[in-house]
């Protein structure tokens, strides 16, 4: 258990330090990020809509596509020289693989996330500071979701004709269960409403999580065994 | 191939019969009170979503055993049955709006089934698409099989989700606790129908499975 930990830490350092040493994709995904923002600010007519009724939309619609990007990345990385085939030799389990991609990804989304969410507390002027706590605790499990199962998806598309296309046609019904939750409980807090209004929404991205980070964790292996 | 013959009788037939069940459903079954002629829909749209949703549960299941019994086999009655749901999915998706547009007023609402249906839907159309774009046989497989355990598991979710939407949708009249709630002739004529549609979907996958059992022959030949 430890060695899986430790080991995946470790696959997670190298990604992480392959990513900073470029910051090609990390810089990338954050200029989309502002990206979309913009375009859900042109996108909407300012008179007719206001921003703060649009708001939890517009923050979910720009992570879900942030979190897909992202995660294009995550195995494509292990392509080039048959990197993949090396790692799979190393004498780390398959579970410290899943790890490692799992918490790269985690940390790469959040990233994108840290950037994104004070952009759009900026640009549509939505108070998030008095709900910042439940409001993190929200994206946090709605991203761990997203990741858990993109990763695993990500591990099967990148070995595949069109993964760009793939991975958002697969992953997007699955991200749509947490993405309703994500939309609901944020709608409730932005608009000031109790606390105990979003926790029922919060139990069932809990639980999700909870099913599809095992799941991944035993399917993991069927998607790079040969 | 005797699999692929037997498969295109039954669907034939199976086709012959549907039209035999239209002819009792719009000629010798009474004309439900508050819907009027738009009901008679119902004969088709029923047989084909439960037999869209159990083609995705037997997708599930046979990918759970795939992964433990590698039995190559299972894999083809998955991607068979895969494409048969495909079809009856898409039999639901059309006959659901033009029912919906006389009696509810409107081709598409947001309602529980109607998006739950659609998201199945849109899942295994990425299940066949991953199929596609995976060359290696043994690979596609156990993609494919990754692929749906984690749809099955999607489904309780995606249920959980949808139910807090209220809904339009009428409330089932057959598979529910206690007898069926509408007149005998009804009953018979949705029953036939229901076994017209099993048999379509038994030469449906009979077919598909023998295609693609052809096409691995052709590949190695």
């Amino acid at each position: 258990m430890v060695e899986i930990l430790r080991h995946g830490w470790l696959l997670a350092r190298k990604d992480l330090l392959v990513e900073f040493r470029s910051r090609t994709a990390i810089l990338s995904a954050v200029v989309f990020t502002v990206l979309v923002l913009l375009v859900f600010n042109f996108g909407r007519d300012p008179t007719a809509v206001a921003a703060v009724d649009l708001a939890p939309s517009i923050l979910w619609v720009t992570f879900t596509f942030a979190a897909v990007l992202a995660l294009n990345r995550a195995f494509q990385l292990e392509l080039e020289n048959q990197a993949l085939d090396g790692l799979l030799l190393a004498p780390v389990s398959r579970a410290s693989i899943y790890l490692g991609k799992l918490v790269a990804n985690l940390i790469f989304v959040a990233v994108v996330e840290g950037v994104g969410l004070p952009l759009f507390a900026l640009f549509f002027n939505v108070a998030i500071l008095p709900v910042l706590g439940p409001l993190l605790v929200v994206i946090a499990l709605a991203t761990v979701g997203f990741v858990a199962v993109g990763t695993l998806f990500s591990a099967m598309t990148a070995r595949t004709r069109f993964a760009e296309l793939l991975l958002p046609v697969l992953l997007l019904p699955f991200m749509l269960p947490p993405l309703i939750w994500a939309v609901f409980a944020t709608a409730a807090l932005l608009a000031g409403r109790p606390l105990s209004e979003a926790t029922a929404w919060l139990r069932f991205l809990a639980a999700f999580d909870l099913v599809f980070v095992t799941l991944a964790f035993l399917l993991f292996p069927a998607t790079v065994n040969e | 191939m005797n699999l692929l013959k037997a498969g295109r009788w039954i669907t034939a037939l199976g086709l012959v019969l549907l039209a035999g069940v239209y002819v009792r459903a719009l000629a010798f079954t009474p004309i439900e009170r508050t819907q009027g002629v738009a009901q008679k829909i119902f004969y088709l749209h029923v047989p084909a979503a439960i037999w869209t949703e159990t083609a995705m549960i037997l997708v599930g299941l046979a990918s759970v055993f795939f992964l433990f019994l590698k039995d190559p086999r299972l894999d083809r009655f998955a991607e068979a049955s895969a494409e048969a749901g495909i079809v009856f999915g898409s039999i639901v998706l059309t006959t659901g709006p033009i029912w919906g547009k006389p009696i509810w007023g409107t081709w598409w609402t947001w309602d529980a089934r109607l998006t739950l249906t659609l998201l199945l839907f849109l899942m295994y159309v990425g299940y066949l698409l991953l199929r596609g774009a995976v060359t290696d046989a043994g690979l596609r497989a156990r993609y494919a099989a990754v692929l749906g355990i984690c749809g099955a598991c999607l489904v309780p979710f995606v249920h959980l989700s949808v139910i807090m939407f209220r809904t339009l949708h009428p409330q089932p009249i057959i598979l529910k606790p206690g007898p069926p709630s509408l007149p005998a002739e009804m009953l018979v004529t949705f029953l036939l129908s229901f076994g017209v549609f099993t048999m379509l979907y038994v030469g449906f996958v009979m077919q598909r499975y023998a295609l693609s059992l052809l096409r691995e022959e052709a590949r190695h030949a």
